[in-house]
């Protein structure tokens, strides 16, 4: 087996912020990601799902180091990242890239899109002709070479994320965070860059942290599904056992509340209503997580915290109870003894 | 006079901008029933968003608004300032996918649904108030007399949107408008939001229009749908048939673009949306339609019986299209 592309290990995120308390200034701690780890293998996409504040984009960050972690550790093919050398970190980078949201904001609006695509190669100080490279990336996204001389306002939402994804690529990566790579596009377009990104998976052996909160595509993309939930996982493992026989009891809430787009199904399912919101990551409930809005926390779940291992499903849960949980809630939605809706 | 709600016929918008006419809105009619929830799906640019706040009166002065809208045998279209704050509120209300920006930070939220009612309804101070908490216990917020003592950003995103549709019921309407509702908001919070408008057309009566790009949320609780493209209504008609069978290759092509459990290919549809500077002649979608022919460019076409519902597609009869 060879060394994996990616090993987060422990990763911890704290932001230290300013709250009011009356007329005084409290510095407070968020949480932001209390203890993460996984793996990503060469070739292998990992989905990270979660809603907000479940702290999977300070994840995605920390992982490049773009923000800088509290502990933890990061390696990048068998080399720990944190604690490493800006001027070391910086060169590494070139294997590590991502991609954002919005390409609208992530793309100069005063630069050709082909400049746009140039500039990882001029800060790298790559050797060659960099036209001729810009050309070619444009083709492997999908657009054309006469496109370099344009900029990002004549392009569409779809377009911008494909010189995004062009861009990610000009260093010829081996690991891309993609953070939300689709939520702005509509449907009719999405399709196509999910497809891009897949190909280009194929093609040059890509691995990805894809990181998203539309399950549907998630569960497309991905061969390994972590679900975070304020800071933590709350389960990880092969796309098809999460969607298919999820076990945490998070995780089937969040399954059993996306909408399909199939009115036969939607009327026929069982939902598990989830009450309330997502606490607050700046004084998280103790023992799990998840507790408070969990429809079936018992005492234990307030004092000890369920560690995230295998309890039988064949993949790390992070519950009490996952083992004496009546699984399967597919997606397609049969019905899940608890207070289901 | 049918007994719709809502009855907009052959509504246009355009937009005067430096580089010309914007054609937002190109001829919708819709009708919707009392106690109907209908679906108005299609995507950024597709004029759904557009149709409903120049049904509301909400476009800018720039916006040329012509065709019908009535409710309660009241016209919005054109109407006096003066007769459009009456109906709005009343008659009709919208909320929107951003609550917070809806919602005025230095009023507690209590005192805004107060002032909702008492701009429609001789009522004194003292019931406006009991009403109020009244109105936040209907949505679904926990302790709604303390809570009506709060402002907006105590609240989360979910119970901003709860208090939105508050404020909206407050007077009754005949018809509410919810554009993007839930597209801000976590799934879980979501399904939430879902579950109180359904609860308010089942338990008030009020015919919901629900416009949103996502399918999902139209096959949970939409009675019908119309699919918009291009300022025009493609195809509308019940959603369980529409759905399994869509007579209209963009409807098709909506519903195939999604991912369907399992790790087959996407099909995005070809092409982007046209300009609606310029708007194709003919059929708006022909240029990314795998089923165009040279007839397709000659007339708009209208939205024709085909099946249990309607489509806009001069092929639909002679395709058999699956998803």
């Amino acid at each position: 087996m060879s060394v994996p592309v990616l090993e987060v290990h422990d990763l911890v995120k704290n932001f230290s912020i300013k709250t009011a308390a009356g007329i005084r200034v409290v510095r407070r701690t968020v949480q932001a990601v209390s203890g993460v780890s996984f793996t990503i293998n060469e070739g292998q996409t990992v989905g990270l799902v979660g809603e907000s504040g479940s702290g999977k984009t300070t994840v995605g960050r920390c992982v490049l180091r773009l923000i800088e972690p509290t502990g933890g550790s990061v390696q990048f093919k068998g080399q720990e990242l944190l604690g490493m050398d800006q001027k070391v970190l910086r060169r590494l980078r070139a294997q590590m890239q991502i991609v954002f949201q919005d390409p609208y904001a992530s793309l100069d609006p005063k630069m050709t899109v082909g400049a746009a695509i140039a500039e990882p190669l001029v800060i790298q100080k790559v050797e060659g002709n960099h036209e001729d490279r810009v050309v070619e990336l444009l083709e492997l996204v999908g657009l054309a070479s006469d496109h370099s001389k344009r900029f990002p306002h004549e392009f569409s939402g779809g377009q911008r994320q494909r010189v995004g994804i062009a861009r990610a690529l000009a260093l010829n990566p081996s690991l891309i965070v993609l953070d939300e790579p689709v939520s702005a596009l509509d449907v009719s377009i999405q399709a196509g860059v999910v497809n891009l990104l897949e190909d280009l998976q194929a093609q040059l052996g890509l691995s990805y942290l894809f990181i998203a909160h539309d399950l549907s595509v998630v569960r497309h993309i991905s061969d390994v599904v972590a679900v975070m939930y304020l800071g933590k996982l709350m389960e990880i493992g092969p796309a098809d056992e999460i969607y298919n026989s999820p076990s945490h009891p998070y995780t089937q809430a969040l399954l059993s509340a996306i909408p399909e787009p199939d009115p036969v199904t939607e009327r026929k399912r069982q939902r598990i209503l989830l009450q309330g919101d997502v606490p607050s990551p700046i004084d998280p409930p103790s023992g799990c997580r998840f507790r408070t809005r969990c429809p079936i926390a018992k005492e234990i779940c307030a004092q000890e915290e369920p560690e995230l291992i295998d309890r039988g499903q064949g993949h790390p849960v992070a519950c009490h109870f996952a083992e004496v949980m009546p699984v399967k809630v597919s997606i397609t939605g049969s019905a899940l003894g608890t207070s289901a809706v | 006079m049918s007994n719709a709600a809502l009855s907009i016929k052959d509504l246009r918008v355009t937009f005067k901008t430096l580089l010309g006419e914007v054609q937002a809105v190109r001829g919708v009619s819709l009708d919707v029933a009392p106690g109907e929830v209908v679906g108005v799906v299609g995507e950024s640019g597709s004029g759904k968003s557009v149709s409903f706040l120049a049904v509301m009166g909400l476009l800018p002065k720039s916006a040329r608004i012509t065709g019908s809208a009535m409710v309660n045998d009241i016209e919005l279209v054109g109407s006096s300032p003066k007769v459009l704050r009456k109906a709005r509120g009343s008659e009709i209300a919208m909320i929107f996918q951003d609550p917070l920006s809806a919602l005025n930070p230095v009023h507690r939220v209590g005192a805004q649904i107060v002032e909702m009612l008492q701009a429609h309804q001789s009522i004194s101070k003292d019931e406006a108030n009991t009403r109020a908490v009244e109105l936040l216990d209907i949505v679904g917020i926990p302790q709604p007399k303390q809570r009506a003592r709060q402002y907006a950003h105590e609240f989360s995103g979910g119970m901003r949107q709860r208090v939105m549709i508050a404020m909206a019921i407050a007077n009754d309407p005949k018809v509410l408008i919810a554009d993007e509702p839930t597209t801000a908001l976590d799934v879980t919070v979501q399904a939430q939001i879902l579950e109180v408008m359904e609860r308010i057309r089942r338990d008030l009566g009020t015919a919901v229009v629900l416009i949103t790009h996502d399918l999902g949320v139209v096959a949970r609780i939409a009675d019908r749908v119309q699919v918009m493209y291009a300022g025009r209504a493609v195809e509308r008609g019940q959603v369980l048939p529409l759905f399994e069978h869509p007579s209209h290759p963009y409807t098709q092509g909506l519903l195939n673009s999604l991912p369907h459990g399992g790790k087959e290919r996407l099909q995005p549809i070809p092409g982007a949306p046209p300009n609606m500077l310029q708007p194709p002649s003919g059929c708006a979608f022909r240029a990314r339609c795998t089923h165009a022919i040279d007839r397709c460019a000659e007339a708009i076409p209208e939205l024709i019986q085909v099946g249990v519902h309607e489509t806009a597609c001069i092929r639909a009869e002679e395709l058999e299209l699956t998803t």
